[in-house]
């Protein structure tokens, strides 16, 4: 994996400019990749990320395919078997549980099962989360569900500068990345090494997004600018708050947690996804085994509450976590 | 139109009517941000809908996705719940919880829209097997787009039903796109029926959905085959005037093209079929266009009077 060049012209752009960006700079870097998935080409993306690629680059690299997510992942992991570099996009997450056996059982076997002869550089691009009204199966965060299997890797990027990062990182891999993007933070600005077309970042590392000394805060994707709106609320009576970006939630960055836990001795998990078997549960066993003589107070979740999500507007916005529930969580342990 | 009344067939003019009413109602709404959430409209397809439907018997089960709207009100669902749903009230055919996609009511067999494209396909397949299993004679009508023919649900859905007998109408509403992909470009079978032989299943005729009697018509032959026989794949051809759900740039389509059918307009059609035909007097439509614009405004007072969920309900409904 190539160490991230050091720029310093940036560019300020959303998530989906930077994501675009990297998609349109790998097609013309390496003629393997190439897009597939419902509605990327003539509609121009459901979330506009590939506006403009269909006239761009063509019906070769640029495929427009049928309702069909199992064959989706499951042609583009052959593909990927084959040599090509393919980036396959399934709508929203949800329908990701329909191609969970071509992710599962052989995108993220196929290396392993036949004792390493094939490998399977796949890129899943996906988008996930609630809070946009759109019901019970519309509106999953079940990226901890892939998390679970070894073989696949799970990145959730949540600045434009990480997606620009993250994605040519996912691309340019040669293992399957199941890459999940928030439905909601498209128009999230930052700014972004984007005079850089080789910048990536390290597979599984994460990132201190904020120091703090109080109490460690731990989210990706959409979380991070949870607690950064409750970490800033914080501060204003002195609490102050160090914010990791998980990045990956596999490969897990344990060490950066571990060494973030040691200097605050406290910590709160943010997750849109369910508390029972999530993210923050599995961070808490992994700091709980290995940093015990530190821990101050018992680690606390805030995630999404264990009912599915509903339509209704106002009990929907209850029902996920948001800043408030961050600060009530760190006056708990403080 | 011969085995219908006068009194049925304005009936189902009215039912056309109401869900077009219904329908521009809910774009307005949906302006007004008093809906939210994928809002899927059925402008242009109000024949297929209410042709289908009304071929159905009261034992009768049907399924859809989630563009839904239309073929509860055909099926005679009293409005005020369906619009208390869309706005997300207590009130609501599903308490609030499942809006615009997800309608449904149990007492009138009618088991829902679904989000997941196909995601239906399988659980009417089920619900089918029952009327064998118990020697019960109801059929299932159970409606998809386009679209859902080229997704893996499809095949193992339609091949069971075949194996089993099931009885079961797949009536394929063909609108012409998925989203944004024609069904040339996502299909390698164009004439959908045809993918019937694959199943060894009866392939269904390709009724005119634009008409809602030759849709009536041609889904009362299909019922009673699956009751009696077995399976049919049958298509609806019709189109929607509309974008595919809220805020579609439509860049799949010319504006000459959706003018060209607009000038077929089912509900137009079927009003002057009416009038020449003598069954009804051009001011019993024009009254009968009164009523459903009253009866939308109704129901939208009683949705906005509903109240809404409380946090309690969060919790309510996930286990029996
Ligand atoms: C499994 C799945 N994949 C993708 C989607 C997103 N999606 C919603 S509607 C739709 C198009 C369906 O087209 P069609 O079946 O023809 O129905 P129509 O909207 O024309 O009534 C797509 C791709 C979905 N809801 N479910
Ligand atoms: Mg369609």
């Amino acid at each position: 994996m190539a160490t991230p060049a050091i720029t310093t012209a940036t560019k300020r752009m959303t998530i989906r400019e930077a994501l675009s960006q990297a998609l349109r700079e790998e097609l013309y870097r390496d003629d393997r990749v190439f897009l597939m998935g419902e509605e990327i080409g003539v509609w121009g993306g459901t979330y506009a990320v590939t506006r403009g690629f269909f006239d761009e680059f063509g019906e070769r690299r640029v495929r427009d395919t049928p309702i069909a997510e199992m064959v989706i992942a499951g042609a583009a992991a052959g593909a990927a078997m084959a040599g090509l570099r393919p980036v396959a996009e399934i709508m929203t997450i949800n329908f990701a549980f329909l191609a969970l056996d071509a992710i599962v059982n052989h995108a993220a076997k196929v290396h392993y099962m036949f004792g390493g002869q094939f490998s399977c550089p796949l890129v899943v691009r996906t988008t996930t989360g609630g809070g946009r009204q759109l019901g019970a199966t519309h509106s999953h965060s079940p990226e901890i569900i892939f998390a679970h299997f070894p073989g696949l890797y799970v990145c959730c990027p949540a600045t434009a500068s990480d997606a620009y990062g993250l994605l040519k990182t996912a691309i340019r891999n040669d293992n399957p990345v199941l890459f999940v993007e928030h439905s909601t933070l498209y128009q999230k600005r930052d700014e972004v090494p984007a005079e850089n077309p080789d910048y990536t970042l390290p597979v599984g590392k994460s990132n201190i997004i904020r120091e703090g000394k109080h109490v460690t805060l731990v989210s990706f994707s959409k979380g991070v600018h949870i607690c950064l709106e409750a970490a800033e609320k914080l501060a204003q009576e002195g609490i102050e708050a160090e914010i990791v970006d998980l990045r990956w939630l596999r490969p897990l960055d344990t060490d950066l947690l571990i060494e973030s836990f040691k200097k605050t001795n406290r910590m709160v998990v943010v997750e849109e996804g369910h508390a029972l078997f999530g993210v923050g549960a599995e961070i808490t066993a992994q700091v709980t085994e290995k940093a015990f003589d530190w821990m101050d107070a018992p680690i606390k979740r805030v995630t999404t509450i264990d009912a599915p999500l509903p339509y209704a507007r106002d009990i929907e916005q209850m029902a996920l976590p948001d800043a408030s529930k961050v600060i009530a969580a760190v006056k708990e342990i403080l | 139109m011969a085995d219908l009344s006068k009194e049925e067939l304005l009936d189902m003019y009215y039912d056309m009517v109401l869900i077009r009413r219904f329908e521009e109602k809910s774009e307005e709404l949906y302006q007004q941000g008093k809906i939210g959430g994928f809002l899927h409209l059925y402008i242009g397809q109000e024949a297929t809908g209410v042709g289908a439907i009304r071929a159905l018997r009261p034992e009768d089960h049907f399924f859809t996705a989630y563009r839904d709207h239309g073929v509860a009100i055909a099926r005679g669902i009293d409005i005020k719940g369906l619009m208390a749903e869309m706005l997300g009230k207590a009130t609501g055919v599903s308490k609030g919880k499942g809006g615009s996609m997800h309608l449904a009511s149990r007492e009138h067999n009618f088991w829902g829209g679904y989000a997941i494209v196909g995601g239906h396909l399988p659980l009417a397949t089920g619900v089918a097997l029952k009327a064998r299993y118990n020697n019960e004679d109801f059929g299932v009508l159970c409606m998809m787009g386009d679209g859902a023919t080229n997704i893996g649900y499809f095949h193992e859905s339609l091949n069971l039903s075949a194996v089993w007998n099931l009885p079961v109408v797949w009536l394929v509403e063909n609108n012409q796109y998925g989203m944004g992909t024609a069904v040339e470009r996502a299909s390698g079978v164009k004439e959908i029926v045809k993918k019937a032989a694959a199943y060894g299943m009866k392939e269904g005729p390709r009724a005119d959905g634009m008409d809602v009697i030759a849709t009536y018509d041609a889904v009362k032959e299909a019922m009673e085959y699956a009751r009696k026989t077995g399976p049919v794949l049958m298509e609806a051809l019709t189109y929607r005037f509309v974008g595919h759900s809220m805020g579609d740039p439509e860049r799949y389509r010319t504006k000459d093209e959706v003018r060209e059918y607009q000038e077929g307009d089912p509900i137009g059609k079927f009003g002057a079929a009416l009038t020449t035909k003598r069954k009804a007097k051009k001011d019993e439509l024009v009254a009968l266009d009164k009523k459903a614009a009253e009866e939308v405004e109704a129901a939208v007072r009683f949705a906005e009077e509903s109240p809404e969920p409380v946090y309690e309900d969060l919790f309510r409904d996930i286990y029996v």
